[in-house]
């Protein structure tokens, strides 16, 4: 008997000095805040957080991946313990909420006859689902069974809808999601999320350089909820006001209704009316942001892209500050696009939308003049994004080009913009072929010029202007001298213009762009008797902010004076700097810039967070299409007409800077989204299902 | 050698530990959803059941049997496999990471598990001497992770079929084990 006591506490002893041993000599550091977080945590393990219980959510809440109110059974008191150990405010964390990305569902068509287990993961293990689109909802709704707080039901069209309310963000069912159409995602992960190929997006969308959600907008206007749709335009374009009366719109080249259809959906004039739904409601939809993240950026221009890039930073919790050199922000905006096009007025209610996000700024500074990299890094500032756009008008190397009378486009128009007087003569000549020579004639029609050239070295077909610019100025009585190229400046008697002499061109070989080159006909020179001339034939960023002897002079340039940045990350050679906008791209559409502005922001999040600056994965960064989301035929459409966008009558316009282009009236608009196809990857609202394939 | 043979294949597949003798059928069910689970618990089962098989070995023949005191046999295996699971766990976390990655989780989960136990308890009752135990309690484990990994290649497969609500998931899994149980029988005249 004494034997069995003795080697039982014999064994007792020595498993446990082993182990006492074992936990000194085996000792692994560990946070000592995630015993004491696990401590103050449920214990029940039940994996309502989205972790793989209690002790895995207390390294989450160290690490930073989970908010201090990470589970829903503990009350507040600890979490405001949790918060205390982790030093910061409870709740700091932003909520994640699940997300529904499919809207085909039941409209989306079949491959087979599926009879198996009603199960997502059964069928997506059979050939990868039953739909033809191979990303989208399957519909037996995996989701909703795995949600425990009864936050998911499978809507009357066969995909899931999240009650938000009830979502507390868990992550349950996107792990049993077998096609990724229910994402858990913050705010700020969706803001700064680029397109990818992954993505169940329309053609228009992929086309959006701002990646706007198209269909979805397009849907809150068809339904009457005009605040959503601006709510939607929002999360990747805060500039709707101006892009929605200035934008070329390249989705409506992608629009799937044309390829049946005569025209597209309107797009942009939809856009355009929910915004100015918004602006003649006279009251701001509020705007959410995330919790503050404490880091500093400096935003050098207040361009669009600058204007951009501090919105969504700001968004996403970090504080930014703008540094405008002209006296007001915009940039190219106000400074480079006439009132009659986008009326100052607007801009500035669109530009205290975005201010009024807590965003600081200073204006009449200039970068390298009154500051430079040394006081914005000296100043606190942690990334610097550079949206200095493309201000210096190229020369064209003529004799004469700098009499008096001669201005460049930019100058000219930003004089304009600045409400300064500009000594203009009675017959004017502007060179080039591209937006701002268009808006240089448009606008001197406007100012009572008697007679306007527009001098362009190749033909109408090559000009690189919007179609719906150059038929308004040919409406508004604009003369245009195709395949002419400036020869010299004719001086007067008292050192000012007299005349444009040019050389007759013909067009000859096709050159690397593709356009044919102009070569002159000898001996064909010719006169424009004018008083003023407007070169505008491009620009290139104006480098005054590259201040000798500082670090700026590291900053890699391209051969056109171009920040060279990575176009995915807008990261440039120096890791702190990040650029995009016309600075980095050269002279392109205000919506690059607005998308550009985005993708420096999701690039700056990423470098403030500590996180590799890396591409995202497999995005399309609008220049490539998802090839099976481009059709050759659709099926089911008819023939519908678009609403025309209403115009001012030529004869009022040409007299004043009122905005000469109108918006659509509520039954055109709601008209307008009807002919809209609400289109995805794949499938799509036809006109007439009976006769769609 | 010719017992050694028979001994492996019969550990294996005759007196195969989980579809034969019924041992350890929690960790059976539970890990056996999904092919990358089960590869790891096999592993991690492997390792556990050789070297408790080791120590509960040497304490039976040199203490337990030495002081006449066997009847303390059960609640001194339980003692020693579970201090035994939980240092080689704080072991691998320190020495060898890598290691503890792929099977650390499922560690905790073998403290308690009935196969580890009734592998050290067979070897006793038979009589084995140390190299047979050692090789018993190898292919018991090897065993078990066969029938696991079997099990699971199945269940990954009737996910697909029509099974009747009532009888989806575990109940379909414990008629799909005695299915698999009944095909082992299909050894018996091996050896």
């Amino acid at each position: 008997m004494i034997e069995a006591i003795l080697f039982t506490l014999g064994l007792g002893g020595v498993c446990g000095v082993a182990l006492s041993v074992a936990s000194k000599v085996f000792y692994v550091y560990e946070d000592p805040r995630i015993a004491k977080i696990e401590g103050l945590l449920a214990g029940a393990n039940c994996g309502g957080c989205g972790y793989a219980g209690c002790s895995s959510a207390a390294v989450a809440v160290v690490n930073g991946d989970a908010p201090p109110n990470v589970c829903i059974l503990v009350g507040p008191e600890n979490v405001s313990a949790i918060a205390a150990i982790m030093g910061s405010e409870a709740g700091t964390a932003e909520p994640l909420k699940s997300y529904n990305n499919c809207q085909g569902g039941h409209r989306a068509t079949d491959r087979f006859v599926y009879q198996g287990l009603n199960q997502c993961s059964a069928v997506s293990a059979l050939y990868g689902g039953k739909r033809d689109c191979h990303i989208g909802c399957l519909g037996y709704g995996d989701c909703v069974n795995a949600c425990k707080f009864d936050a998911l039901c499978i809507g009357p069209n066969g995909y899931p809808i999240v009650d938000k309310d009830k979502c507390v963000g868990c992550g349950a069912c996107e792990r049993v999601c077998p096609k990724s159409i229910i994402e858990v995602r913050t705010m700020s992960q969706r803001l700064l999320h680029l397109n990818t190929e992954d993505d169940a997006l329309a053609p228009c969308q992929q086309t959006c350089p701002a990646e706007i959600d198209i269909p979805r907008y397009i849907t809150h206007i068809r339904e009457g909820q005009y605040d959503s749709a601006v709510d939607t335009i929002r999360e990747r374009n805060p500039l709707l006001l101006a892009c929605g009366r200035v934008c070329p719109h390249p989705c409506e080249e992608y629009c799937r209704r044309s390829i049946e259809d005569t025209e597209s959906v309107s797009i942009n004039q939809l856009k355009r009316f929910a915004a100015d739904v918004e602006m003649n409601s006279g009251k701001r939809l509020p705007i959410s942001k995330a919790p503050d993240t404490g880091k500093r950026v400096a935003v050098v221009g207040g361009g669009p892209a600058g204007l951009s890039c501090a919105y969504f930073l700001r968004r996403v919790g970090h504080d930014v500050t703008i540094f405008e050199a002209m006296p007001k922000l915009g940039g190219m905006l106000r400074y480079g696009i006439p009132e009659y096009r986008l009326p100052k007025a607007v801009l500035d209610w669109e530009i205290e939308s975005i201010l009024n996000l807590g965003i600081d700024h200073h204006t009449n500074v200039k970068m390298g003049l009154d500051f430079d990299l040394g006081s914005l890094v000296g100043g606190g500032f942690d990334a610097i994004f550079m949206g200095v756009g493309a201000w210096k008008d190229y020369k064209l190397k003529i004799p004469g080009e700098d009499l008096s009378g001669c201005f460049t486009g930019i100058n000219f128009l930003s004089a304009l913009g600045n409400q300064e007087n500009v000594d203009i003569g009675k017959r004017a000549a502007v060179i080039g072929g591209g937006n701002t020579a268009i808006d240089c004639v448009r606008t001197l029609i406007r100012m009572g010029v008697e007679k306007v050239y527009l001098v362009y070295r190749r033909t109408r077909k090559e000009m690189p202007a919007n179609d719906v610019e150059i038929v308004a100025a040919e409406h508004e009585g604009v003369e245009f001298v195709f395949l002419a190229a400036p020869n010299k400046v004719i001086e007067d008697e008292n050192g000012s213009v007299a005349g444009l002499e040019y050389l007759q061109m013909e067009l000859g070989e096709p050159d690397a762009s593709g356009r044919r080159r102009p070569v002159p006909v000898e001996g064909s020179e010719t006169v424009l008797e004018v008083d003023t001339i407007i070169t505008a034939i491009g620009q290139s960023p104006d480098t005054a902010f590259r201040t000798p002897g500082t670090r700026m002079e590291e900053l890699n340039l391209t051969r056109w004076d171009t920040i060279d940045v990575n176009p995915d990350t807008c990261q440039s050679n120096v890791p702190y700097i990040f650029a995009a906008g016309d600075g980095a791209t050269g002279p392109a559409l205000v919506v690059d810039a607005i998308g550009g502005g985005r993708r420096a922001a999701r690039g700056i999040d990423l470098f403030l967070k500590g996180k590799p600056v890396t591409a995202q994965n497999r995005a399309l960064l609008s220049q490539r299409h998802i090839p099976e989301s481009i059709f050759s035929s659709v099926p089911g459409i008819g023939t519908s007409k678009r609403k025309p966008m209403p115009e001012l009558p030529v004869q009022e316009r040409i007299h004043s800077f009122i905005e000469a282009d109108l918006v659509l009236a509520e039954p055109d608009a709601l008209e307008e989204a009807g002919r809209c196809l609400n289109c995805c990857r794949l499938c799509y609202n036809p006109d007439n299902p009976k006769n769609a394939a | 050698m010719g017992d050694y043979t028979v001994l492996i294949i019969s550990s294996i597949l005759i007196n195969n530990i989980v579809l034969a003798q019924y041992l350890g059928i929690c960790p059976f069910i539970g890990t056996s959803k999904k092919m990358e689970t089960a590869t790891g618990m096999a592993g991690a089962v492997v390792f556990v059941m050789t070297l408790a098989a080791i120590i509960t070995w040497t304490i039976d023949t040199y203490f337990l049997k030495t002081l006449d005191i066997e009847f303390l046999r059960t609640i001194a295996f339980i003692l020693v496999i579970a201090s035994l699971v939980q240092f080689v766990e704080m072991f691998l976390k320190k020495s060898i990471p890598a290691l503890y990655a792929g099977l650390g989780i499922f560690l905790p989960l073998i403290t308690t598990n009935c196969a580890v136990m009734g592998v050290c308890l067979i070897n006793i009752k038979e009589e084995y001497n140390f190299l047979q135990a050692l090789t018993s309690s190898i292919s018991y484990a090897i065993g078990f992770g066969l029938a696991l990994v079997l099990f699971a290649g199945v269940r990954e497969r009737v996910i697909l079929g029509r099974v009747p609500r009532p009888l989806q998931d575990t109940s379909i899994g414990l008629v799909t084990a005695g299915m698999l149980a009944l095909a082992f029988i299909g050894f018996r005249g091996l050896v």
